[in-house]
């Protein structure tokens, strides 16, 4: 298990330090996109100098280095006892040596832990898979973006949002409205849809992990996906609340079924810096 | 086309008020950080504009939790993005009147209060470019001095720092103009278009 929190550690500093490949050429895509000599322009230019300047220098990208979010995929017969003990650790490690800003902050006490470490926090979701491989994926998700989330319940009159896609994509299109620049875009906006609120909010956030080429399993949400980031942009929210054509650099969609009385939405956004990483050991 | 202005500080009066929204600005000089708790702090201690071990007359504010890196003769920064700004909403127009500042500094925008604060006492909101905490953090060339750091830590203290060339957004400035009031209503009415909802 040392090599492993060596390796979390590690995974940790890819994760704060440097941007997926898909992001970052989805924010060139959208700096030749935004209009010359606008604000937009200046700001992507200065967010892409940003993301370069931090790889070479292995400093983290955003001084919110974020709640970390974990998704571990467990081959039968590891202990996730052991498994969630080491991330622990390996958090307590990483906040030092990259270093991270310590974000874990007591409720009642108002206390900052100084390690990233507290209840419930880093965040730990781990299930069980076949084959012998474990699969570790990071999230750190910034506080801004994390602010602007939010839940729906459908039907919701003042939408005009039915129980239905074109409900949720009113949804979608009235949480990016009210998050404005607030969260740092160009947003990556996850959604999730099922039936309980618990069940969505972790499924909207699932989303942000997917990479932006990655396509929709179903077809009719694919095509759904394409249209919702299209609307997004013409909203002309742009880089930083700006103003400009690129508001948000993906929709992705999660499903579950959804009992028929309950129809649940929920909005995840990341900032710009969608930080996302994997290790497989 | 924008214009782009350099800026030193402390700023003047004058400087405030021949900035519009829209103006790209690059800022050399010194600067403070401040966010939740400094601000809470500032608007029920009110302690005396000398008594900071700071001037902030003519400076701008800075919403900043900064990553810092303690060195063997003080402090570097790693990493200087700015947070909301609209969580200070509440005391930020009490700050700009008792200090004298000619800028405060974040993302996001302020609210009603603090627009009515700048036209009042000559200030502006700069918007400085989110995540880019790296490349602000370059920026900074120096650490000139903190106040509260044992007592809030090294994200909420209130860091005095020199910086250059630091670049910004002017998104509302003196004279009651708010890029992003204008923005959200733009967008706003994009949402109606593209939803047929009624005014919510």
């Amino acid at each position: 298990m040392l090599k492993l929190r060596d390796g979390i550690v590690e995974l940790y500093r890819k994760v704060a330090t440097s941007i997926p490949p898909d992001v970052e050429e989805a924010l060139k895509a959208a700096l030749s996109r935004e209009q010359e000599g606008s604000a937009a322009k200046s700001a992507l230019a200065i967010i892409l100098e940003n993301i370069r300047v931090a790889r070479e220098t292995s400093r983290p990208i955003c001084q919110d280095t974020g709640v970390p979010v974990f998704y571990l995929q467990v081959p039968s017969g590891l202990s996730q006892l052991d498994l969630r003990e080491t991330v622990i650790e390996a958090t307590r490690l990483a906040t030092e040596k990259v270093p991270l800003r310590a974000n874990a902050v007591d409720v009642i006490s108002e206390k900052n832990s100084g390690d990233n470490t507290g209840d419930g926090f880093p965040v730990i979701y781990l299930e069980e898979t076949g084959g012998s491989t474990l699969t570790i994926d990071l999230m750190l998700k910034g506080g801004g973006s994390e602010n602007v989330g939010q839940l729906y319940k459908l039907p919701a009159p003042e939408l005009m949002a039915q129980r239905d896609l074109d409900g949720v994509r009113r949804c979608v299109l009235d949480a990016v409205q009210k998050a404005q620049g607030k969260g740092c875009p160009p947003y990556v906006i996850g959604v999730g849809i099922g039936a309980s609120k618990d069940q969505v909010t972790r499924l909207s956030k699932a989303q942000l992990m997917r990479r932006l080429s990655d396509t929709n399993k179903s077809e009719e949400l694919a095509i759904f996906e394409k249209r919702l980031l299209e609307e997004v942009n013409e909203l002309g929210i742009g880089p930083h609340g700006l103003g400009g054509r690129t508001t948000a650099l993906g929709v992705k969609i999660g499903v579950n079924h959804r009992h028929p009385a309950s129809y649940f939405v929920d909005i995840s956004m990341s900032c710009w810096a969608d930080r996302r990483g994997r290790l497989i050991w | 086309m924008v214009r782009t202005v350099a800026l030193n500080l402390p700023m003047s009066k004058a400087d405030a008020l021949s900035l519009r929204t829209g103006d790209i600005v690059t800022m050399t000089g010194s600067i403070v950080t401040a966010r939740d708790r400094v601000h809470k702090f500032l608007v029920e201690q009110k302690p005396l504009p000398d008594e900071l071990p700071f001037g902030l007359s003519g400076t701008v504010l800075y919403h900043c939790g900064p990553i810092m890196k303690k060195t063997e003769n003080g402090f570097s920064v790693v990493a200087a993005g700015p947070t909301t700004s609209q969580r200070v909403e509440m005391y930020e127009s009490d700050v700009i009147r008792q200090y004298g500042l000619r800028g405060i500094m974040g993302k996001g925008g302020m609210g009603e209060k603090t627009r009515q604060a700048l036209i009042d006492n000559g200030c502006v909101y700069l918007n400085a470019i989110g995540g880019a905490a790296v490349y602000l953090a370059d920026r900074i060339k120096n650490v000139l001095g903190v106040w509260k750091l044992e007592e809030f830590g090294t994200a909420e203290a209130m860091w005095h720092l020199e910086v250059v060339d630091f670049p910004a957004v002017v998104t509302m400035d003196c004279h009651g103009n708010d890029m992003h009031r204008v923005l959200e209503a733009e967008s706003y009415k994009k949402f109606l278009e593209l939803t047929g909802a009624q005014k919510h």
